[in-house]
């Protein structure tokens, strides 16, 4: 699903990434933890297409980057901001974003996501009348609403309260068993370690740790984390 | 389970946006209310600054509209892109599978309903106040001229708002770049006023409208080409 | 301007830094030492400089003392050696390179055309102002007010207004590459924009001398006024070169002296 060789991409003279190599397949859910520079959004934008690797090569979905729409197309994006219009109703919002995606029926579309994500119930009303736990459920609802084969997170969880959290890592899960592969990006471990199959810990634009979830010891984890990401002097 | 989808093309895709723009404006009508109410206390502002013994209405009244019509546009632009950055909607809008050139045509779209709905209001009012007679094939001149007119405000406004909402002096930038490129708009526009509320439309207003009309074609291209460049990638 | 203590203080800082750890492909071309590297400690103000204004002083001694004088509009007409070779550099020198500069930026992305198009802005930027200024003192001997509204004065002002936009512009936004593309946009838009803001005054007819010198057709000037005003397009083609190049170096030096503060920090 997502593949990445040596991936880097260059800021002025500073490089956000510095060298990725990551392998995900379909049903996979990657967390990326580090610090706040340490590449991770940028990481993210350029699997969704949004920028041009500087160099390396990557494959999104089977296209190779930088694949412009169609690299778009197959990616849903999910981050801390909402994205949606809070004027706009719940429905108006997630069949816009059906609409953008070229689907033949956004009406029943927007309808199905708004289901799985159990809001359903709230389709008419303004975004912004709703907390903000449930406009987050109404953005996952709009990012998913095309069926991504890629869904890119980034700190989805703040500013969440805990049914708001507890409904996103639900939300998540059933991703996941759709067979999508799934990137998260966050600072807080315990976001991460509850959902992800695979791990890793990014830091200068590179990942400095990479392992399968199965067998972590949350515990011992973080502590060995904190060391990793500690300021050096 | 994947949905049946078809890439939106640029036209549909433009369409989509604009058509969410104007119901974002729809259901707030704050911004349209602040810009008619501002045209019409302008005009009266300008009538009560009027010595009708030294100055003739017909002198006065085109300077007046296409005053009141540039500051009013320009308030309008202001809120186009302000409104995508609320949420983060502009987000969502550029990992959607749609061109960027579908983008920009989309909020100018809008933005062009937005402002002929505020010239509705202000043609009129200027029009009662300076108590103009025209005729009705003045009346469909002026029409002409007032599209013309909003169409060159809304393509250079539409580029440098999306521009200006990302720079540190915000909305502050827009008149700054922009009323330069207003120049050749407003002078044709209030020359060929001058000449059709006068009862005198020969080839002066076609050179007028001539001018205006290569100043849309130029600028409209020119900024749909250019949108693309503003963003990173 | 301080321009010698701001480029010392550049050396120092730089030097100071000394190469940030870690990241790939940082400054490598900083060798150590390299305080005493003639190359690298620019000199705004070089020999180009100097003979740029020593021919702007041999053209105004020439147009002053051993030009003759118009006969219509007597000494006044002197103030067009200034008048017409700053209008020349700044709307076909300056604005056209700012523009040609900003197409290639948007093509090539080096940041090198970004800085040629910031500084033939600001160097523009002054030659506009002396149009501005001369334009009126000619007027008002010559046709008894200092602005008539005349067609070319108009379109100078909105040009002069157009770059001080762009100059605003480039202070609002922060971020390099940003500032970069956003200014190319702008100036290859105020590049489309030019043709129109004339046609625009030019429909309104006004009084002003039509150009006589650029004129195909046979001279209407006597030999030793043309030769004057050639003398000055060239000695004032030549004080833009020398400008543009001692604003670039100045431009280069304040880039350098951001970059070691920014990198000096966390070290």
């Amino acid at each position: 699903m997502v593949e990445a060789r040596g991936l880097t991409r260059r800021f002025g003279n500073r490089w956000a990434l510095a060298g990725i190599d990551l392998s995900l397949e379909a049903g996979d859910c990657l967390a990326v933890f580090g610090p706040n520079g340490a590449g991770k959004t940028t990481l993210l934008r350029v699997l969704a297409g949004l920028l041009d690797p500087t160099g390396g090569s990557a494959r999104v979905g089977g296209i190779a980057l930088p694949g412009g729409a169609a690299t778009r197309a197959q990616v849903g994006l999910i981050s801390h901001h909402t994205m949606l219009y809070p004027a706009l109703t719940v429905r108006e919002n997630v069949e816009f974003s059906a609409r953008l995606h070229g689907l033949a029926a956004p009406h029943a579309a927007a309808a199905e996501a708004l289901a799985r994500l159990r809001v359903l119930d709230r389709a008419d009303a303004l975004v912004r009348t709703l907390s903000r736990g449930l406009q987050q459920r109404v953005s996952i609802a709009r990012a998913f609403v095309h069926a991504p084969r890629i869904v890119l997170l980034d700190e989805p969880y703040t500013g969440l309260d805990a049914t708001g959290a507890a409904a996103l890592t639900t939300a998540l899960a059933e991703l996941r068993g759709a067979g999508a592969a799934l990137i998260l990006v966050t600072h807080h471990l315990e976001e991460g370690l509850a959902i992800a199959t695979r791990l890793a810990v990014m830091r200068d634009g590179r990942f400095v740790r990479a392992e399968q979830r199965e067998g972590v010891d949350p515990a011992a984890y973080a502590a060995e984390y904190r060391e990793l990401t500690a300021v050096a002097g | 389970m994947t949905p049946v989808r078809e890439m939106p093309g640029t036209a549909g895709a433009a369409w989509t946006i604009a058509r969410k723009d104007l119901m974002v404006e729809l259901r707030t009508r704050v911004a349209f209310l602040a810009a008619a109410v501002f045209a019409v206390l302008a005009a009266a502002i300008f009538f009560y600054a009027w010595d009708p013994t030294a100055v003739s209405a017909l002198d006065l009244a085109p300077g007046v509209l296409w005053v009141i019509f540039t500051f009013s546009g320009l308030l309008a632009l202001n809120r186009s892109f302000g409104a995508e950055l609320t949420d983060r909607a502009i987000d969502a809008l550029l990992v959607a599978p749609i061109s960027r050139e579908a983008v920009f045509l989309g909020k100018a779209l809008a933005n062009l309903i937005f402002v002929l709905g505020v010239l509705v209001v202000t043609v009129p009012a200027v029009v009662l106040f300076y108590n103009v007679s025209m005729s009705w094939s003045a009346v469909a001149a002026l029409a002409g001229v007032v599209v013309l007119a909003a169409v060159g405000l809304v393509s250079v406004g539409t580029l440098f708002s999306a521009m200006a909402v990302n720079t540190r002096l915000a909305e502050l930038l827009l008149p700054t770049i922009a009323l330069p490129f207003l120049v050749p708009v407003v002078t044709s526009a209030a020359q060929a006023t001058v000449l059709v509320m006068g009862g005198r439309p020969g080839s002066g207003v076609w050179e007028w409208i001539k001018l205006l009309t290569a100043f849309d074609l130029v600028f409209v291209a020119a900024c749909t080409l250019a949108y693309p460049f503003t963003i990173e990638r | 301007m301080g321009a010698t203590s701001n480029v010392g203080v550049a050396g120092h800082g730089a030097g100071g830094a000394g190469g940030g750890a870690g990241a790939p492909a940082r400054d490598e071309s900083a060798p150590p030492g390299r305080d005493r590297a003639p190359t690298s400690a620019p000199r705004p103000f070089g020999a180009l400089f100097w003979t740029a204004v020593a021919a702007v002083g041999v053209t105004y001694v020439r147009a002053l003392a051993f030009t003759p004088v118009e006969a219509l509009q007597g000494p006044a007409q002197k103030i067009f050696y200034l008048h017409a070779p700053a209008a020349f550099t700044a709307l076909y020198l300056a604005f056209a390179l700012m523009a040609i500069s900003s197409v290639l930026y948007l093509w090539l992305r080096d940041p090198k055309l970004d800085r040629v198009a910031a500084c033939s802005a600001e160097v523009g930027l002054a030659f506009t102002t002396v149009v501005l200024i001369t334009g009126p003192l000619w007027a008002k001997p010559v046709w008894g007010t200092w602005w008539s509204g005349d067609a070319r004065l108009t379109a100078t002002l909105f040009l002069w207004l157009i770059i001080l936009g762009y100059l605003v512009m480039r202070q609002a936004v922060e971020d390099r590459e940003l500032r970069a593309r956003y200014s190319a946009v702008l100036a290859i838009l105020a590049g489309l924009l030019v043709p129109f803001i004339h046609l625009t005054v030019y429909l309104f007819r006004t009084l002003h001398p039509q150009p006589i010198v650029l004129k195909p057709s046979a001279p209407s000037m006597p030999a030793e006024m043309a030769v004057t005003f050639a003398l000055a397009f060239v000695a004032f083609a030549l004080l833009f070169v020398a400008l543009l190049r001692a604003r670039y170096r100045l431009a280069l030096a304040a880039e350098a002296r951001e970059e070691a503060d920014g990198s000096g920090g966390p070290n």
